[in-house]
């Protein structure tokens, strides 16, 4: 067990690998309690939300999600999140554990008096299970029945139940078909005995956060805290896909605009291992045409490839797809070479 | 249960140590091993390099984490299992046998003394 943003949690129930290679062929369930989750209703939310959010909200209907980012004025992440609406008026946010309270005071800081908007943290009484892997369908049959349906990519259902409610959506971090599901935490005893026994039932595994890393990163997947900060834009971390800079005025938009017209200083590259060498862990220096500029955000072995993996910032002539850079592993230089993302592709059948 | 061969001797960082050879081989043990899961990597010391017993040696990497190696006793290590460059999951499969590490040619003899016998070892980790 290891200490992760004030929970303490497994690294691995049998074994990094064994649990990777589960999700990859089969399915595997992760406890996700610890992440947070913000209800955001009222007429003004929609609006208030796109005022904060850099992806575009207005695009979504009920029952739809999209990756968004929370910025600060300077354009720094403050967290990446999902943003579902499950209403007209109403949204449901689901952040990093790490950032609870810091997404909670920024929004608080960003709320007028006359937004029409009610936030509600139900972080503290909300627990969760990420279901992960081509047999995830397979177990919600096996849990859910016929009376509840599948929630499709990025969709969010919410199902009142005998047990209480329930938030089944469409979502994960492992890039394998699978769902995300929160429950308040009294019924979390009872529905993790459920969707575990489904899961082993299914040929799966219990996993924990040595998989979820390995697992996200083989998609180049950022993690808030290694490969997000404050102190860079979601531009320089390669996430312009989820900023609309046309949407309108959000938080950190100026700063958005000014970084694109003079041209971003550097940039997220993911590095594959080009040669036998140990794992690149994070912090790590980097070295390209023999200077250290930078060191790894993330970095690790990749248990479907069977190569060291990471990301690092380095500036845009380090940065294109085939440079050269080298990892600096206790003394030694080892190469590594700059790929495009994802690292690991779904072998098609 | 880890399998703790009786004919060995451990360190509390969970080394072993053959004291009926000489050279001695050096390696991790079956406990080890099974908390560390796949090794991936083994970045093993240099042939005729002198070590003080306690001294940090080399490093193995598995997906979890780096682990350092530490000298069980002093003296020269005067080889190092070529065949986990290549196949560095022997450590896993194989731990007391194909697996070992490096060996070292101890220069005091009274060291191996110091070290926890199997009954000792067994104790410690359960």
């Amino acid at each position: 067990m290891v200490p992760f943003a004030g929970w303490d949690m497994p690294v691995q129930y049998t074994g990094i690998v064994d649990e990777h290679k589960a999700v990859r062929q089969s399915v595997g369930v992760f406890d996700v309690s610890h992440m947070g989750q913000f209800i955001v209703s009222g007429p003004g939310a929609e609006a208030f939300l796109n005022r904060v959010l850099t992806n575009n909200i207005t695009k979504l209907l009920p029952g739809q999600g999209q990756y968004t980012l929370l910025l600060n004025g300077l354009g720094g992440v403050i967290d990446d999140l999902i943003a579902y609406r499950t209403s007209e008026r109403e949204f449901y946010l689901v952040v990093n554990a790490s950032r609870i309270d810091a997404d909670w005071a920024h929004l608080e800081t960003q709320l007028n008096k006359d937004d029409e908007v009610m936030m509600a943290n139900a972080s503290d009484f909300t627990a969760g299970l990420a279901i992960q892997g081509p047999k995830a369908r397979e177990v919600a049959a096996t849990v859910f029945g016929s009376a509840t349906s599948f929630p499709e990519h990025n969709a969010i259902l919410v199902t009142m139940t005998s047990e209480g409610p329930m938030w089944l959506c469409g979502t994960g971090y492992t890039g394998e078909e699978g769902f995300e599901f929160f429950m308040p935490m009294e019924t979390a005893e009872m529905w993790f005995r459920k969707i575990v026994y489904a899961v082993k039932a299914a040929g799966g595994v219990p996993c924990g956060l040595g998989a979820r890393d390995t697992l996200r990163l083989e998609m180049g997947y950022p993690l808030n805290g290694n490969d997000l900060s404050e102190t860079r834009t979601p531009l320089q971390a390669g996430l312009g896909f989820f900023v609309d800079l046309d949407k309108g005025d959000f938080t950190g938009r100026e700063a958005l605009v000014k970084q694109k017209a003079a041209g971003l200083p550097d940039k997220l590259a993911a590095f594959r291992m080009t040669g036998a060498a140990p794992p690149p862990r994070p912090h790590y220096p980097v070295a390209f045409a023999g200077e250290i500029i930078g060191e790894v955000c993330s970095g690790t072995q990749s248990p479907s490839l069977g190569t060291g993996i990471g990301m690092a910032y380095v500036p845009l002539s380090a940065a294109t797809i085939g440079s050269t850079l080298e990892i600096e592993i206790r003394g030694r230089r080892f190469p590594a070479e700059v790929v495009k993302k994802p690292f690991y592709r779904k072998p098609s059948v | 249960m880890s399998n703790v061969p009786d004919n060995l001797r451990y360190r509390d960082s969970h080394e072993w140590i053959d004291p009926t050879q000489s050279p001695s081989p050096v390696g991790i043990t079956d406990h080890a091993q099974a908390e560390l899961t796949d090794v991936v990597f083994v970045d093993p010391p240099k042939v005729g390099t002198q070590v003080s017993a306690g001294q940090q040696v080399c490093v193995i990497e598995s997906v979890k984490a780096a682990s350092d190696i530490y000298a069980p006793v002093s003296g020269e290590i005067v080889a190092i299992n070529e065949a986990l460059t290549g196949d560095p999951g022997l450590l896993n499969r194989d731990p007391y046998v194909g697996g070992w590490i490096f060996k070292i040619q101890s220069s005091n003899l009274a060291e191996f003394g110091a070290l926890m016998d199997a009954a000792a070892y067994g104790k410690h980790i359960a």
